[in-house]
C-alpha cells in the first residue's frame, strides 16, 4: 500500500501541461479534418452499395487467375483481394450491378477452378440504402451527442457539459481522422464502434467531472487549476485501471476475433486510448477555458442528499 | 452494525443468480445440425413412408443421421445430422428422392432437455452471421400502388358522371391528379358536388381557363399514407405467406421504416430459389370481357399465359373490377355436380361490394383474372464519365390465367370455373392466396453467409470472449487481490445474467453482438474499479477497513450510476438509429450495462459482506 499513499500526497501538475496538451489536440483535430476533407473515409459496401463476394478456395489459387476469370466474365472495375487467409478470396463490385450479380460471379468463379470452392458470403447492397445509412449514422452522432449534453446539464453543469462533448467530438474526429489517413474500411460495425466510443469516452469523461465537482465543493482553499490537479491525481488510478482492462478484452477482439471485426475493434483501440487521454485533458482543460469556478457549483446542493441512502 | 445484508437480501441475491443460470444454461446444449422436411402445400402429410425414403436416401449417400422424427400433426419432419458439413449434401440427397412436392430445408435443432424446455428456457437465437443464411431488404414501391389507386379514382368518377349524365372529360395527370374538365360552371358545380359525395377523401380544387372549367383532384396526405401503410401490410401478409412456402424454420418477415421489409431466412443457401418464390412480384387484376362493339379506347388486348390456348388472346375492359388484394382467401376445389375444378374465392367486405355492383349488371358476360409480373429490362448505357452502366428499366407483363362467364351476380364469396385441369385450379389459388402483393417489391440489400462462416464467426466469438475475461481476470486479482477475485466472480455472474437475459428475451446474437459481449466484460469492471479506488482512498484517509468499505460503495455509487445511464442513453440511440447487426451490438451493450450494475454493486457488496462484514479486521487485501 505504501507506493499509493506516497502518491496521494503528491499532486501531479497535469494541468501545467495543458498548453502542450490542448496543441497536440489541436494538431490531431486539424489533421484529422484535412485527411477526412482531402482523403475522405473509406466507405465500405453498407454504405456505398454493389456487390462482395467471398469465397473459400480449397487450394491457394493465384489471385491474377481469379481476377483474369471475372474480368473474361464481363464484370469491370472488380476489386479482388485475399481476406484473412491465402484461400479466402473477396470480390468487391461496385454499384449499377443488379441483385443477382452474386451467384453469377460464383458460377464464372467455380467454373474456372478445379477444387472446391465454399461460398462463405454474399453480400448486395442497393444505392438508396448507403446515402440513408450516411444520414441516419450522422444522425445518430449528433443526437447522441445532444442528448448526452442535455443529461450533463442537468446533472452537472452547462460548463461541464461544454467540456464533455468537445472531448467527445475531440475523439469521434481523431477516430475518424484514423481511418480516414489509413483509408480503413469503414462499414456498419464500425459505425457501431464509434458510437460505442461515445459511449465509453463519456464514462471517464463522467467520472473525472463527479470528482471535480465533488472537490470544488469539498477543499475550500486552492485554484480552479489546483482543484482540477487533484481531481485528476485522485482518478488517474481508476482511469488507467479502466482503460487498461477494456484495451487488454479489445486487443483479444482484435487478434482472435475474426477478420469481420476487425475494423470494429480498431475504431474501439483508437477511440479508447484517445478518450483516456482526453478525459484527463480535453474535458477539464475546457472548463478551465470557461473559467470554471466554486459559485458555478454552489446552487442546487441536491444530489448529495440521495447519496447517503445508497444500499 | 456495518457492511452486514439483511438476509432477505442475501435470498433475493442467491434467487436472482439460480434464475440466471437455469435461464441461461440452455445456451450450453449446443443444437444439432439437421433437415427439416415439409410438404409444398399443406395437404401434404410428412408420415413414416416420407421419413423412410428420406433416411434411405441418406444412408445411400453416407450421411451420418439420428434422431429422425415427425410432429404431432405430420406438418414437419425433423433428421438430425452429425456434423455441419453434410447438412447441404443431405439436403441435396433427400430433395431428391422425395421429389419436388416436399420442401427440404436447413435447420437447426434444439438439444435442450425437456425439464429446461417445460420451464420455457430455451437458447439463445443466432443472427444470420452466426448461422448461416440470407437476408433480404426489401422496399415496397409505394408510389406504384398509390398510382393504382388514382386509377381506380379514374374509372369510378368517369362511372359515377355517366350515371348521372354529367358531360364533361376525365382525364389522369402525369403528376398522378385527376383532372376533370367541363363546357359550363353549372356541369363542374355538379360533377365537384357528386365527388364530394361520393369521393369524400379526394381533395378538390376548380380552375378557370380560356372558356373552360376545370376541376382538379388529389388525394390527401393522410389518405396517401395509409394506402402506403396498407400496401406494406399488404405486402408483409403476403411475404409471410410465400416465406412459409419456403419451409424455412423460424423465419423473420418484418417491416422496417416506411416501406422496407426486412426478410431472414436462417439456414437457406439456395437463394435463387428463395428469391424467385420472395420476390415474385405478382398481381390480380378481375376485368370483364369486352363486348364485341367496346370503343378501342375502353378495350385493350391481353394475351393467355398459356401460350397457344384459345386464340393466344382477349379484349378485356380496361375498367378494373377488383385487384388481387381484395381477396381475403381462395382454395381450390371441385364442382359438386359437374366435377368439374374450380377456385372459391372469398373477397373482403369492400371487395365484395365492388364485385356485386359490377356483376349484377353482366350476368353471362366474361369476366377475366388478369396475372401480372413486375419484370425489369436491362439497358446498357454509357454516362457522363465514358463509364458503362446498366440501368433497369421495370415494366409490368400482364396475361390472362382464367376467363370464365359469370353465371350469377357476384358476393363476397364466388367461384371461378372453366379452368381447363385441376392442378390449374390448384396454381391458381395458390397465386390468389399469397401471390397478391399490393404493390411491387424491389430488392435493395441482400446478404447471404454460408454455414461454414457462421460456425467460425462463432468460435471466434467464444474464444475472443474467453481470452478477453482470462485476461482480465488476471490483472484484477494481481491488482485488487482478494477484491479482485470478488470482482471476477461478480463478472463471471454478470455474464450469465447477461446470456439468461438475451435467452428470456429472446434477443438474437450477432457477430457485433459478441463484440458488445466482450466490450461489455471490459467496462463491467469500471464499476469494480471505482469502487476499489475509493476504497483505497478512504482507507489511505485514514478511515477503519469496515468504515472505507462502505464509504467506498456509497460514495462511488453516484458516479457509478451517472456513468453507466449516460452509456445507457448512447446504446439506446444506437438501438433506435440502428439496423440489423448494430442492433444486436446496441441489445447487448445495453443489457451488460443494466446486468453489470447489479451485478458489480449489490453482487460483489454481498460477497465482500460475507468475507469481512460483522468482523474487525486490521487490514484488508485490496
Amino acid at each position: 500500500m505504501s507506493e499509493q499513499q506516497a502518491q496521494s500526497k503528491k499532486v501531479i501538475p497535469f494541468m501545467a501541461g495543458r498548453k502542450v496538451a490542448m496543441i497536440l489536440s489541436l494538431v490531431l483535430i486539424i489533421g484529422s479534418i484535412a485527411s477526412l476533407a482531402l482523403k475522405g473515409l473509406n466507405f465500405g459496401l453498407d454504405f456505398t452499395g454493389g456487390t462482395l463476394v467471398e469465397v473459400g478456395y480449397s487450394e491457394v489459387e493465384p489471385l491474377s487467375n481469379i481476377r483474369n476469370t471475372i474480368e473474361s466474365a464481363g464484370y469491370k472495375n472488380a476489386v479482388v483481394v485475399h481476406f484473412g487467409s491465402e484461400t479466402d478470396i473477396l470480390v468487391r463490385l461496385p454499384q449499377g450491378f443488379s441483385d443477382e450479380l452474386g451467384e453469377e460471379l460464383v458460377t464464372a468463379l467455380e467454373k474456372d477452378f478445379s477444387g472446391d470452392i465454399d461460398l462463405r458470403r454474399i453480400e448486395f447492397v442497393g444505392p438508396q440504402v448507403g446515402d440513408e445509412l450516411k444520414e441516419q449514422g450522422g444522425l445518430a452522432m449528433l443526437m447522441a451527442l445532444g442528448l448526452v449534453m442535455l443529461y450533463i446539464t442537468f446533472r452537472f453543469q452547462l460548463k461541464f457539459s461544454v467540456g464533455a462533448v468537445s472531448a467527445l467530438a475531440h475523439d469521434v474526429i481523431i477516430t475518424l481522422g484514423v481511418f480516414s489517413f489509413f483509408q480503413i474500411d469503414f462499414d456498419l460495425t464500425v459505425l457501431a464502434a464509434v458510437l460505442a466510443v461515445i459511449g465509453y469516452s463519456l464514462n471517464d469523461t463522467i467520472v473525472v467531472s463527479d470528482r471535480i465537482r465533488e472537490n470544488f465543493r469539498k477543499i475550500r482553499k486552492g485554484t480552479a487549476t489546483s482543484v482540477i490537479d487533484i481531481s485528476l491525481t485522485e482518478t488517474l488510478a481508476r482511469t488507467l485501471v479502466t482503460s487498461f482492462t477494456t484495451l487488454l478484452v479489445l486487443t483479444a477482439l482484435f487478434i482472435f476475433g475474426g477478420e469481420l471485426i476487425h475494423g470494429f475493434s480498431i475504431a474501439l483501440l483508437v477511440g479508447v486510448f484517445v478518450g483516456t487521454y482526453s478525459s484527463i485533458y480535453v474535458a477539464a482543460n475546457v472548463l478551465l477555458v470557461l473559467n470554471i469556478s466554486k459559485e458555478d457549483l454552489m446552487l442546487p446542493v441536491k444530489e448529495g442528499s440521495d447519496m447517503d441512502q445508497m444500499p | 452494525m456495518l457492511n452486514q445484508y439483511p438476509l432477505w437480501k442475501y435470498i433475493l441475491i442467491l434467487l436472482v443468480v439460480v434464475v440466471g443460470f437455469f435461464y441461461a444454461a440452455p445456451n450450453l446444449y449446443s443444437p444439432d445440425p439437421a433437415v427439416q422436411l415439409s410438404g409444398e402445400s399443406s395437404a401434404t402429410v410428412i408420415d413414416d413412408r416420407a421419413l423412410s425414403i428420406a433416411t434411405k436416401a441418406l444412408k445411400a449417400a453416407n450421411i451420418d443421421f439420428f434422431g429422425e422424427e415427425v410432429n404431432e400433426k405430420g406438418t414437419n419432419g425433423l433428421i438430425r445430422l452429425k456434423n455441419r458439413e453434410s447438412q447441404l449434401p443431405a439436403q441435396k440427397a433427400i430433395q431428391r428422392a422425395l421429389g419436388d412436392s416436399y420442401i427440404v430445408a436447413l435447420n437447426l435443432a434444439s438439444t435442450t432437455p425437456n425439464w429446461l424446455a417445460d420451464f420455457g428456457a430455451q437458447g439463445m437465437k443466432l443472427g444470420l452471421d452466426l448461422s448461416g443464411g440470407v437476408h433480404f431488404l426489401l422496399e415496397v414501391d409505394t408510389n406504384s400502388a398509390i398510382a393504382k389507386r388514382m386509377e381506380f379514382y379514374t374509372s369510378g368518377i368517369k362511372k359515377s358522371l355517366r350515371e348521372d349524365k354529367i358531360r364533361g372529360f376525365i382525364r389522369l395527370e402525369e403528376d398522378g391528379s385527376i383532372r376533370g374538365k367541363f363546357k359550363t360552371e353549372e356541369l363542374r358545380e355538379q360533377a365537384n358536388s357528386k365527388v364530394r359525395t361520393e369521393f369524400s377523401e379526394l381533395v378538390r380544387q376548380s380552375v378557370d381557363d380560356d372558356g373552360d372549367f376545370y376541376l382538379y383532384m388529389t388525394i390527401s396526405e393522410a389518405k396517401i399514407k395509409e394506402i402506403e401503410n396498407y400496401a406494406v401490410d399488404q405486402n408483409l401478409t403476403t411475404l409471410r405467406n410465400r416465406v412459409n412456402e419456403l419451409g424455412v424454420s423460424e423465419p423473420l418477415v418484418q417491416r422496417q421504416g416506411r416501406n422496407r421489409i426486412v426478410v431472414e431466412l436462417p439456414g437457406v443457401q439456395d437463394t435463387t430459389r428463395a428469391k424467385r418464390i420472395i420476390g415474385k412480384t405478382a398481381n390480380m387484376e378481375f376485368r370483364l370481357e369486352a363486348k364485341y362493339d367496346a370503343l378501342a379506347s375502353a378495350k385493350e388486348e391481353f394475351e393467355f399465359r398459356e401460350a397457344g390456348r384459345r386464340g393466344g388472346s382477349a379484349f378485356l375492359e380496361r375498367d378494373i373490377v377488383i385487384t388481387g388484394e381484395r381477396v381475403a382467401s381462395a382454395s381450390a376445389g371441385f364442382d359438386s355436380q359437374t366435377s368439374q375444378p374450380q377456385v372459391n374465392i372469398t373477397l373482403d367486405s369492400e371487395g365484395g361490394a365492388m364485385m356485386h355492383r359490377v356483376t349484377r349488371h353482366n350476368i353471362k358476360r366474361g369476366l377475366g383474372v388478369l396475372f401480372i409480373e413486375r419484370k425489369s429490362r436491362t439497358r446498357y448505357e454509357t454516362n457522363a464519365a465514358g463509364e458503362e452502366v446498366v440501368i433497369k428499366v421495370p415494366y409490368d407483363e400482364k396475361r390472362i390465367i382464367s376467363l370464365a362467364t359469370i353465371q350469377d351476380a357476384l358476393g363476397v364469396s364466388f367461384r371461378i370455373t372453366g379452368l381447363g385441369n385441376p392442378a390449374e385450379a390448384a396454381e391458381l389459388a395458390l397465386l390468389l392466396r399469397a401471390g397478391a402483393l399490393a404493390a411491387p417489391l424491389e430488392f435493395v440489400q441482400e446478404r447471404t453467409i454460408g454455414p461454414s462462416l457462421g460456425a467460425e464467426n462463432i468460435e471466434l466469438g467464444i474464444m475472443s470472449v474467453q481470452i478477453g475475461l482470462a485476461l482480465v481476470a488476471v490483472f484484477m486479482m494481481v491488482y485488487y487481490r482478494l477484491f479482485g477475485v470478488v470482482a471476477m466472480l461478480g463478472l463471471s455472474i454478470n455474464l450469465v445474467l447477461l446470456i439468461a437475459a438475451m435467452s428470456i428475451l429472446s434477443a438474437t446474437l450477432t457477430l457485433p453482438g459478441i463484440a458488445g459481449i466482450v466490450l461489455t466484460v471490459g467496462m463491467a469492471v469500471d464499476a469494480n474499479v471505482l469502487i476499489f479506488a475509493r476504497i483505497r482512498e478512504e482507507l489511505r484517509a485514514g478511515l477503519s477497513p469496515q468504515q472505507a468499505i462502505n464509504a467506498g460503495y456509497d460514495r462511488a455509487f453516484v458516479t457509478i450510476m451517472d456513468a453507466n445511464i449516460t452509456t445507457l442513453l448512447v446504446a439506446l440511440i444506437l438501438y433506435a438509429v440502428g439496423a440489423g447487426p448494430v442492433r444486436g451490438f446496441a441489445v447487448t451493450l445495453s443489457l451488460g450495462i443494466i446486468t453489470s450494475m447489479f451485478t458489480a454493486i449489490v453482487g460483489t457488496r454481498a460477497l465482500i459482506n460475507m468475507i469481512h462484514g460483522g468482523r474487525k479486521i486490521q487490514k484488508l487485501s485490496i
